[in-house]
C-alpha cells in the first residue's frame, strides 16, 4: 500500500476530549486500551498468585498427606469451614479430599481462564497491539470496558464459590459429565455461570482484537510489516472466537442438568452410589468431552502463542538483528492455528475410540508440530551471531526457548495412542503441560514485563533483583517439573489425594515405586522456593513504580517497533502525530544507517 | 548494563510544548467509525458484527451438532414426532421472514432518506418479535402445563391439566388431580408416539394415593425436551437482545440521525445483521425441532 | 449518499427484498407440506438415508442461502468477510463432522 499521510481529526473532535475525566472513567470503567491492559494485568497477576497459594496448600498434602498444616491450618478451618479441613489426631488441621479437589479443580481453572489467558491475551494484547500497528485505540473501546467486566465478574464468581456451603467445583477443570453433574453441591454451578461471564468476555475481546488488527492498521502497515507479536496475538483472537462458542454451549447444557435436572451428559441407566438416578437419561458424556477438548485444545495455542509472540520481539531486539525467518514464522502461526482446530480428540484416546479415528487425530497432532518445531527453529536461528544483550528480558526470553522445547518435545508421546495409553493421567502429563505454560507461557510473560516496563510506567525495573528472580525461577520451575516426568513414567496417577501413597509397591495394583513417590517432598520443597524466588520480582515491580529509575529516552530499548515511537506513557489518542509506516518490523544493524536500529515509522 | 543505545535522540517527547498533561490531550482519533477503510471496504462495526455472528456461527453450530448426537444416539423409538404445535411454529416462522423484511426496508428507507417510514417499518419489526415472543411464551406455558402421570397400577395418562383439588400434595399422598387428555396404550415409560394426538380426549381424574410419578413436559421430561428449550430459550434471548439494540435506536438514539445520519444508518445495517441471523437460526430450528 | 446512482441502486435492492419475502414464505409454507408427505426412504451403503430430513434441510438451506444473501447482502460483500465465513465455515463443518464421525468410531458402542 502506498503511504499517505493523515490529516489531523477534525478540532471539533479534538475539542470533545478535553474534559477533564474522573477518577472513575479514568481508572475504573476505562475505555482507553493501555488502561484496560493494565487493569487485566493486575487483575491477572492477582490471580495468577492466588492460583499459585491454591497449589502450594495442595503440595503440603502431596508431600505430607494428612499431616496438619503448619502456621495457617487454623485459619484456613476458620475461613473454610470444618467441612473443608479434618482435624488431625496430632492437633491442627488438614486438608479435606474434598477441599483438595476443589483447590484442584480451582488452580487449573483460575491458571487457565483467569491468570494467563487474561495476562497473555488480553493484558499485553490490550497494552501493546494498538501502539504497535500504529492505532489510537482499539477498534471498539466501549466493548473493551465491557470485556474486562466481564472477566472481572467471572473472577469474582469463582471466588465467591469457595466460600458457598460444600466449596467450590471439585470436578477437575476438565468438568467431566456425569461427575461434575452429580456432586450435589453448587460449585460447579458457580464454575459454570462464571466461566459463561469468562467466555463472554472473551468472545468480546477476540472480536474487538481482529477487528482492530484488521481496520486500524497505520497506513503502509501492511500483513507484512506487522510484528511478530501482533501477528500471533490475531491468530490467538481467531481461535478465542471460535473454539470458545462450543464450550459456552456446553457449560449451558451442563447447566441445564444442573439446574434443571436434563440429561444432556448423563447416560441411561446411570447409577450413583448404588441407586439408579432419577433422570430422563439418553445423554452422552462424551458429548461434553467433545466440546470441551473442541476448545480446550485451541486454548493450549492461545496459552502460548502470545508468549512466542513476545519472546520474538524481545530476541530481535536484544540480538540486534532481524528475526531469521520472518515469513516462517507467519505462516506457521497461521497453520498452527488451522490445524489446532482438528486435533482435540488427542485428549480422549482413553474414551476407547475406534482406530480409524484415533488415527486421524494422531496424524493431525504430529503435523501440528511441525509449525511449532519450525517456530521455535527461527528463533534459535536468530541467536545465531547476534552480539546479545543479555538483560531480564533477554534471560527470561531465552529461557522459554529450552522449556518450551522440554514441553512440546515430551508432547509427542502423548499424541501417540498407543503411548499415551501408558501416559494418559498420570504426572507426566502435568509435567508435559507445565513445561508449555509454566517456564514456557509465565517466562514469555515476565520478560514481556521487565521489556515494556519502561514504555509503561517510564521507570525501569531493577536488573539485579530481575536477575535473582530469573535464576530462582529457572532453577526451582526445573526441580519441580522434571521430577514428574518419572513419577507419571512410574505410573503415578495425577488426581490423588494422598499423592500415591495408597498404591506404593502395592501386590494388587502396578505398585508405584517408593522411591517415586518420596520425590513428592522435594517437589514440594522447590515449589515453595520457586514461591520464595517470586519475592524479588513482586518488590521490584512495585518498588519501581515509585522509585525505578526513570527512562532517558522513549525508545528505552533501541527498538523498531511503533509502540516505542510514541511518549512515555504513551497519552490517550497513543501518537502525537499519526504514524506513517516505511519498513518491516525487525530493521536492526541495517548496513550503512547511523543507528543499529530503523523504526518503523522512519522514511 | 544500560541498554539503551547511545544514538537515540535523547528527546522525550512529554517535553514539548503542550499546556495540558498530555493524558488529557487526543492526538488522534479512531478511524473508519463510518467510512470504509480503502483496503478492505469496510467500516469498524461491519468488521466487528461479522466476527461475532462467526462466534454466534459456531455456538449454534454446537448446539446443533449435540441435537445430531443425542438424536441419532437415541434408543430407537424414543424420540418424540409431534410433540409440539406445527401451527404455532408455522405462524412464528412467517412473523420472523416479515421482520427479517421490514429490517432491511427500514434500512433501505434511511438509505433514501426517509426516516418516517423507517421507523414505520422498524415498528413492525419490533411488533413481530413481541407476537414471536408472545406465541413462544404460550407454547412453553402449554408444555408446563402438559402432564404424564405414571399410576401405580402402571397405566399412564397424558394430557393437560385442569384442576389440583386444594388440598393436593404429592409427597403426603392426600387429594387428587384432574387432567384433560387420555391413557396412553402402552404402558413402558415414555414410548408413546404421536397416533395419541388421535386417541379420544377427556377428563380424567386421578386420585394422588394412584399416581406413581407425576411430571411435566419441562426439559428434565426428556432429551429431546431439554434440547428443545435450550435450543429456543437462547434463541429466544436473541430475539429479546435483537429487539432491544433495535428498539434503543429506534427510540432514544434517534438523535443521531440529525447529527450523523451516516452513522445512524449503519447502525440499522450492524443491528439488521444481527436480526437476519436470528431469523436465520429459526429457519433451521423450525424444521429440525416441528417437523422432523 | 443521495445520488441517484445510489437511490437507483436502493430501488433495484427493495424490488429484490420483495422477491426474496416472497420465496421465503413459499419456502416455509413447501417445508410444512413436504413433513407431511412420507418420501420413500434410500438405502446407500447399509445406511437408511431419510429422505424427509434430506429434504427439510435442503429447503430451510435455500431459505438461509436467501436470507444470508440478499438480507444480509453477503452476495456481493467483501473479501475479508468471506475470508472470516469460510474459516468459521470450515471449523463448523470440521466440529460437527469430526465428533459425529468419532462418536460413531467406538467399536463398544457399536457391539450390539
Amino acid at each position: 500500500m502506498q503511504p499517505t499521510t493523515h490529516a489531523l481529526p477534525h478540532p471539533g473532535v479534538l475539542e470533545s476530549h478535553h474534559e477533564e475525566l474522573s477518577f472513575w472513567r479514568k481508572y475504573i470503567f476505562a475505555t482507553d486500551h493501555k488502561v484496560i491492559g493494565i487493569q487485566y494485568g493486575i487483575t491477572g497477576l492477582s490471580f495468577l498468585f492466588f492460583g499459585f497459594c491454591l497449589v502450594a496448600l495442595m503440595r503440603w498434602q502431596l508431600a505430607y498427606p494428612g499431616a496438619s498444616i503448619p502456621v495457617i491450618g487454623g485459619s484456613l478451618n476458620a475461613i473454610l469451614g470444618d467441612a473443608m479441613m479434618n482435624k488431625s489426631p496430632q492437633g491442627g488441621y488438614f486438608m479435606a479430599a474434598e477441599l483438595y479437589n476443589a483447590f484442584g479443580a480451582m488452580h487449573g481453572t483460575i491458571m487457565v481462564f483467569l491468570a494467563i489467558v487474561p495476562l497473555a491475551f488480553a493484558a499485553f494484547g490490550n497494552l501493546i497491539v494498538p501502539l504497535q500497528i500504529g492505532a489510537a485505540d482499539m477498534a471498539f473501546p466501549r466493548i473493551n470496558m465491557a470485556s474486562y467486566q466481564a472477566y472481572f465478574m467471572g473472577g469474582v464468581i469463582m471466588l465467591v464459590s469457595f466460600f458457598i456451603p460444600g466449596g467450590a467445583a471439585q470436578a477437575g477443570w476438565t468438568s467431566y459429565s456425569p461427575l461434575a453433574s452429580i456432586i450435589a453441591t453448587d460449585g460447579q454451578t458457580f464454575w459454570l455461570i462464571g466461566m459463561v461471564f469468562l467466555i463472554t468476555s472473551s468472545l468480546l475481546g477476540a472480536v474487538n482484537f481482529i477487528a482492530t488488527i484488521i481496520q486500524l492498521r497505520a497506513p503502509g502497515m501492511t500483513w507484512m510489516r506487522l510484528p511478530f507479536f501482533c501477528w500471533a496475538q490475531f491468530v490467538t483472537a481467531f481461535l478465542l472466537l471460535l473454539a470458545f462458542p462450543p464450550l459456552e454451549a456446553a457449560a449451558v447444557m451442563q447447566l441445564m442438568d444442573k439446574v434443571a435436572h436434563t440429561s444432556f451428559f448423563l447416560p441411561t441407566g446411570l447409577v450413583i452410589a448404588g441407586k439408579a438416578a432419577e433422570i430422563s437419561g439418553g445423554g452422552s458424556p462424551l458429548l461434553w468431552q467433545h466440546l470441551f477438548w473442541f476448545l480446550g485444545h485451541p486454548e493450549v495455542y492461545v496459552l502460548i502463542l502470545p508468549a512466542m509472540g513476545i519472546v520474538c520481539e524481545i530476541i530481535a531486539n536484544n540480538t540486534r538483528k532481524p528475526i531469521w525467518g520472518y515469513k516462517s514464522l507467519v505462516y506457521s502461526v497461521l497453520v498452527i492455528g488451522f490445524l489446532s482446530f482438528i486435533v482435540w480428540a488427542h485428549h480422549m484416546y482413553l474414551t476407547g475410540m475406534g482406530t480409524k479415528i484415533s488415527t486421524f487425530f494422531q496424524t493431525t497432532t504430529m503435523i501440528i508440530s511441525v509449525p511449532s518445531v519450525i517456530i521455535l527453529t527461527c528463533l534459535f536461528l536468530s541467536l545465531w551471531g547476534g552480539s546479545i544483550r543479555f538483560n531480564t528480558p533477554m534471560l527470561f526470553a531465552l529461557a522459554f526457548l529450552p522449556m518450551f522445547g522440554i514441553g512440546g518435545l515430551t508432547g509427542l508421546p502423548l499424541g501417540f495412542n498407543f503411548s499415551d495409553i501408558h501416559l494418559h493421567d498420570t504426572y507426566y502429563i502435568i509435567a508435559h503441560f507445565h513445561y508449555i505454560v509454566a517456564p514456557g507461557t509465565i517466562f514469555g510473560l515476565f520478560a514481556g514485563i521487565y521489556y515494556w516496563f519502561p514504555k509503561v510506567t517510564g521507570r525501569t525495573m531493577s536488573e539485579h533483583l530481575g536477575k535473582i528472580h530469573f535464576w530462582g525461577s529457572l532453577i526451582f520451575m526445573n526441580l519441580v517439573f522434571l521430577p514428574m516426568f518419572a513419577q507419571g513414567m512410574a505410573g503415578l496417577g495425577r488426581r490423588m489425594y494422598d499423592g500415591g501413597a495408597t498404591y506404593a509397591n502395592s501386590a494388587e495394583t502396578i505398585g508405584i515405586p517408593l522411591d517415586m513417590i518420596h520425590r513428592n517432598v522435594s517437589i514440594s520443597h522447590a515449589a515453595w522456593a520457586l514461591g520464595l524466588a517470586q519475592i524479588p520480582f513482586i518488590f521490584n515491580f512495585f518498588w519501581s513504580l515509585k522509585h525505578g529509575k526513570k527512562v532517558t529516552s522513549d525508545n528505552h530499548w533501541g527498538s523498531t517497533t511503533l509502540e516505542w515511537q510514541t511518549p512515555t506513557p504513551p497519552p490517550h489518542g497513543n501518537f502525537l502525530k499519526p504514524p506513517v509506516v516505511y519498513r518491516g518490523p525487525y530493521e536492526y544493524s541495517v548496513p550503512g544507517h547511523a543507528q543499529d536500529f530503523t523504526p518503523q515509522n522512519q522514511p | 548494563m544500560n541498554t539503551a543505545c547511545p544514538a537515540t535522540p535523547r528527546i522525550l517527547l512529554r517535553k514539548t510544548n503542550l499546556d495540558k498533561p498530555l493524558w488529557e490531550k487526543l492526538f488522534m482519533d479512531i478511524p473508519y467509525i463510518v467510512k470504509p477503510r480503502e483496503d478492505t471496504g469496510l467500516y469498524n462495526a461491519k468488521v466487528g458484527i461479522w466476527l461475532f455472528l462467526a462466534s454466534e456461527v459456531m455456538l449454534f453450530g454446537a448446539l446443533f451438532s449435540s441435537y445430531i448426537l443425542l438424536r441419532v444416539g437415541a434408543a430407537a423409538g424414543t424420540w418424540p414426532h409431534g410433540l409440539l404445535n406445527v401451527a404455532l411454529g408455522t405462524i412464528n416462522t412467517l412473523v420472523l421472514i416479515c421482520s427479517s423484511v421490514t429490517v432491511v426496508m427500514s434500512w433501505a428507507s434511511l438509505k433514501l432518506g426517509n426516516f418516517g417510514r423507517y421507523r414505520i417499518y422498524q415498528s413492525i419489526t419490533l411488533l413481530c418479535a413481541l407476537t414471536f415472543l408472545g406465541i413462544k411464551s404460550v407454547e412453553y406455558h402449554d408444555k408446563f402445563n402438559h402432564y404424564e402421570v405414571i399410576q401405580t397400577d402402571g397405566r399412564i395418562v397424558d394430557g393437560h391439566l385442569v384442576e389440583r383439588t386444594k388440598d393436593f400434595d404429592l409427597a403426603k399422598k392426600t387429594g387428587a388431580v384432574t387432567l384433560l387428555g387420555h391413557f396412553v396404550e402402552k404402558t413402558e415409560a415414555g414410548a408413546h408416539e404421536a397416533t395419541a394426538k388421535h386417541a379420544e380426549h377427556s377428563n380424567i381424574t386421578i386420585p394422588v394415593a394412584q399416581i406413581k410419578k407425576m411430571e411435566n413436559y419441562g426439559p428434565w421430561h426428556s432429551t429431546y425436551l431439554a434440547i428443545y428449550f435450550t435450543l429456543t430459550g437462547l434463541h429466544a434471548l436473541h430475539v429479546f437482545a435483537g429487539a432491544a439494540v433495535i428498539f434503543v435506536i429506534w427510540g432514544p438514539l434517534a438523535g443521531l440521525w440529525k447529527t450523523d445520519p451516516a452513522r445512524y444508518t449503519n447502525r440499522i445495517e450492524i443491528s439488521g445483521l444481527f436480526w437476519h441471523f436470528v431469523d436465520l437460526v429459526w429457519i433451521f430450528l423450525f424444521p429440525v425441532l416441528y417437523l422432523l | 449518499m443521495s445520488d441517484s446512482h445510489d437511490i437507483h441502486h436502493v430501488h433495484q435492492a427493495v424490488r429484490r427484498y420483495l422477491i426474496v419475502f416472497g420465496a421465503l414464505l413459499v419456502g416455509t409454507l413447501l417445508t410444512v407440506w413436504a413433513s407431511y408427505v412420507h418420501f420413500i426412504h434410500f438405502h446407500i451403503g447399509g445406511a437408511e438415508i431419510n429422505t424427509n430430513v434430506v429434504v427439510a434441510l435442503f429447503i430451510a438451506s435455500v431459505k438461509a442461502f436467501l436470507v444470508a444473501g440478499y438480507f444480509m447482502h453477503l452476495i456481493s460483500e467483501r473479501k475479508m468477510i468471506y475470508g472470516i465465513l469460510t474459516a468459521t465455515g470450515f471449523f463448523f463443518v470440521g466440529l460437527m463432522f469430526l465428533t459425529i464421525w468419532a462418536m460413531h468410531d467406538y467399536p463398544m458402542l457399536t457391539i450390539k
